[in-house]
């Protein structure tokens, strides 16, 4: 089928603004959107610049906005979109060129919660013990491929960039609700912060933003009752 | 050119999968400066695409020993397996899985809170007998979660991290490594790294055919990069097909998927596994699976005689599927539109892992000829190694085994290294040469589109150089491939800025794969045999007294030129190896 795709370019060695630029494609209505950008890259333009490796949807680097909404460019398919497709960066971000946007804030947030299990505790010989209930209870917020898709769609974060925003809390949640880890405290400490957990105002664009199907909303709202019992 | 910006550390890693951050948080513990390099984002790396699990014989399902393991891979392997490399690969799988475990990866768990194992393809109790319930796992996203877990590990050590970052050359002087240089893509820089020691963890090289299971990054730079440097590239005729590549498209369908109990079935509906491996059918090792679905498919019985099988689960039920499989059957979902709870999936074979690759000690150190002799201070672990703990053929969770134990193994003796020798000496001008390379790849102003290179590249590799090979087919790819090199001369860059030229790095990226191919076919066309993942049409049978042995193929003018090292044989003599 004939598409119409527009794609935001942006060369900060050329361009003092980002501009648009439309591409006609004939594709197979089964094709991903990165499949296209693909197309143009490799067929017309080999300037268009995006980030992307697996392919599938497990390495998060072609998050970015498509026909209004946050999605990995290999995991949205043209059948999806129509015959019309527009793509642009994550908002949000500054825009380093084309589609490529700078993640360093985005990880540096990321950092800030204390993505690792803390357990000073000596191991024991073999594994520590946790049943299928415990593990359960944190098991879908392993999933986050730090894609950004979130925390990128979150007005919340827009209004208030200081804002910590989606990812980090399910990188936090995905250890504060695990039975091995001790340390809860100081990430509950961190996230209850001005621009920790109470920024989030449930809009859900996260929820439907994330390529891995998370409940962010629902994880946050777990974090934030976690504060306030501990306050309480 | 400008004077490019010079770093010191005592290591540096070159890759951010799970060989190379493994390598790093060891070195982090033991106080050792460390710099890792990425071309990407480390969480980008391919570790994370790793779905089935991680073997170990813990004995937490049914019992099990690391010797039986040791078998499975050397059988697995056809005999080609270095069976000193592969007795410590699978002895300290049992604590690298639990040191992996207190990390906090998050494995499904036994009832009693145990980590939960499952079968997987080749793997059997007592030496052949019956599958074993030996892989542990997280659902299907094992690798997902080992790369989190080690970059985790590896932000709370205070690992110093160069991301987005692609090594473009490697910096060996009179026979020792000094450092490495790399590109930041942000900028256009050039960055020397002069360290003591240098870890090449920057995995295969799938990208070479045109179905492959491999990310779009997966192009060889290190293994190429050596190569350049007078490394030789060992046992490169060896690359494995995985049977359950999604149809068209490659993407892989884990062999979780049959390791849980689903099944192959060709246009006819039969389960046609049992035809050709009797006892492990549908888990046979992915050698034997991939070409019994070639054969199928090329004797008609494809489905609607096409180029694709079924992949069934539908049988497994909703909960199962579900709980174990999730992000495959969303795969089919999302790329085939296909629902797995009630319909098959369509899968062809794909390529999917170098067993190949820069020749490694058991220490991870390189060793550069037939005698085994260190390159002092350059390593190589994961995919884009040699140890040979793969030989012919991997087995299913192996890779995953290979990257922790080596990774693991190289961060030991770098930290054991770093602290015996002193800071070498830098070439003069060290980054000039690939500066004037990179220059004149840039420059040319007219030429023809690297991405068509490496299109003609993928199609030769995949039609000649794939699942059956014959001699007629591996001289039209040798013919193909030296073409494409001339041609590469003359490619034009089309982007001429400085800030995320991705399309300069893709151009150099393609000339490294023109390098593993021209090893990949030189290697196939003198062995003069079948074994394992490679397979000759005109020579069907393994040769031992002739061919027991490994290649390494080294870069001379006019191609590849070829010498042979010795398997390290232990335990277990070879013998015919069926299923």
């Amino acid at each position: 089928m004939q598409v119409n795709l527009r794609i935001q370019r942006f060369d900060p060695e050329r361009d003092t603004a980002p501009r648009w630029e439309e591409y006609r494609l004939d594709v197979d209505p089964m094709a991903r959107v990165l499949d296209l950008l693909h197309m143009v890259k490799w067929e017309q333009d080999a300037s268009l610049t995006f980030r992307r490796s697996c392919g599938h949807g497990i390495c998060g680097s072609d998050a970015m906005l498509i026909n209004g909404r946050n999605r990995l460019a290999c995991k949205i398919r043209v059948d999806q979109l129509g015959k019309k497709i527009s793509v642009s960066p994550l908002p949000g971000l500054p825009v380093v060129k084309d589609l490529v946007v700078d993640m360093e804030g985005f990880f540096a947030k990321y950092r800030s919660v204390r993505p690792f299990l803390i357990n000073d505790e000596p191991a024991p010989e073999k594994e520590r013990r946790q049943s299928p209930r415990q593990r359960a209870v944190f098991d879908d917020t392993t999933k986050c491929i730090l894609c950004g898709a979130c925390t990128s769609s979150c007005p919340s974060y827009w209004a208030r960039p200081g804002y910590v925003g989606p990812a980090a809390i399910v990188n936090a949640h995905r250890f504060i609700f695990d039975s091995r880890d001790e340390g809860a405290e100081e990430r509950l400490e961190i996230l209850s912060d001005r621009d920790g957990v109470w920024r989030c105002r449930t809009i859900f664009n996260c929820v439907d933003a994330c390529p891995r199907g998370i409940n962010i909303t629902r994880a946050i709202l777990e974090v934030s009752g976690a504060i306030v019992e501990r306050t309480a | 050119m400008e004077a490019p910006v010079i770093h010191e550390f005592d290591a540096v890693i070159v890759g951010a999968g799970g060989a190379g951050l493994y390598a790093a948080l060891e070195l982090a513990r033991q106080g050792v400066p460390t710099a890792v390099l990425s071309k990407l984002y480390p969480t980008r790396s391919h570790t994370g695409a790793a779905q089935g699990g991680i073997c170990a014989a813990l004995g937490n399902q049914e019992e099990d020993h690391w010797e039986w393991h040791m078998f499975d891979t050397v059988k697995g392997g056809d005999y080609l397996v270095d069976q000193d490399a592969a007795e410590i690969l699978t002895r300290e799988a049992i604590e690298t899985v639990i040191e992996l475990e207190h990390l906090g990866l998050p494995f499904n768990r036994t009832d009693d809170g145990r980590i939960d194992q499952r079968r997987f393809g080749g793997h059997t109790r007592n030496f052949g007998e019956a599958p074993v319930k030996r892989a542990c796992y997280a659902a299907d996203r094992t690798g997902h979660m080992i790369l989190q877990t080690l970059y985790q590990q590896c932000i709370k050590h205070g690992v110093r991290f160069f991301d987005e970052y692609h090594v473009v050359d490697l910096l060996i002087e009179d026979g020792v490594s000094r450092g490495v240089v790399g590109y930041r893509l942000a900028d256009g820089a050039l960055h020397v790294f002069r360290s003591k020691s240098v870890l090449l963890a920057t995995g295969g090289f799938g990208r070479m055919f045109r179905i492959t299971s491999n990310a779009h990054t997966l192009t060889g730079d290190g293994a190429a990069l050596a190569y350049r440097r007078g490394v030789p590239l060992e046992d490169m005729e060896f690359y494995q097909f995985h049977p359950t590549g999604l149809a068209g498209l490659g993407v892989l369908l884990s062999e979780a998927a049959r390791g849980e109990g689903g099944i192959l079935l060709n246009g006819k509906g039969e389960r046609f596994m049992e035809r050709y491996a009797p006892t492990l059918m549908d888990l046979a090792p992915r050698d034997i699976v991939s070409r019994a679905m070639t054969r199928e498919i090329r004797e008609g019985r494809g489905i609607d005689g096409k180029d694709y099988l079924f992949l069934d689960v539908h049988h497994l039920g909703r909960a199962v599927i579900d709980e174990k499989l999730p992000d495959i059957t969303d795969f089919a979902r999302v790329y085939q539109g296909v629902e797995p709870y009630t319909q098959p999936v369509g899968v062809q074979p794909t390529a999917h892992y170098a067993m190949g690759g820069v020749p490694t000690d058991v220490a991870a150190r390189v060793v550069v000829d037939e005698q085994n002799t260190a390159l002092p201070g350059l390593y190589a672990a994961g995919e884009c190694a040699c140890v040979s703990v793969h030989g012919a053929n991997r087995l299913g969770t192996n890779s995953l085994l290979d990257i922790l134990v080596f990774g693991r193994r190289a961060g030991r003796d770098m930290a054991r290294f770093s602290k015996e020798s002193g800071m070498p000496d830098l070439p003069a001008d060290p980054a000039e040469p690939v500066h004037a390379e990179l220059q004149a790849l840039g420059a040319r102003r007219e030429g023809e589109p690297p991405a068509r290179i490496r299109r003609e590249l993928a199609d030769v590799m995949m039609d000649d150089v794939g699942v059956f090979r014959t001699d007629g087919t591996l001289r039209h790819a040798q013919g193909v491939v030296r073409d494409l090199r001339d041609r590469y001369q003359g490619v034009r860059v089309q982007d001429s800025g400085a800030r995320f030229n991705q399309d300069l790095l893709e151009a150099r990226e393609v000339g490294y794969l023109l390098d593993c191919a021209e090893t990949t076919v030189a290697a196939a066309l003198a062995r003069q045999e079948s074994r394992g993942a490679h397979y000759r049409e005109d020579f069907p049978e393994r040769d031992d007294p002739n061919w027991l042995k490994h290649s390494l193929a080294y870069r001379a003018d006019g191609g590849p030129a070829l010498r042979y090292k010795p398997v390290t044989i232990t335990r277990f003599t070879p013998k015919p190896r069926v299923y």
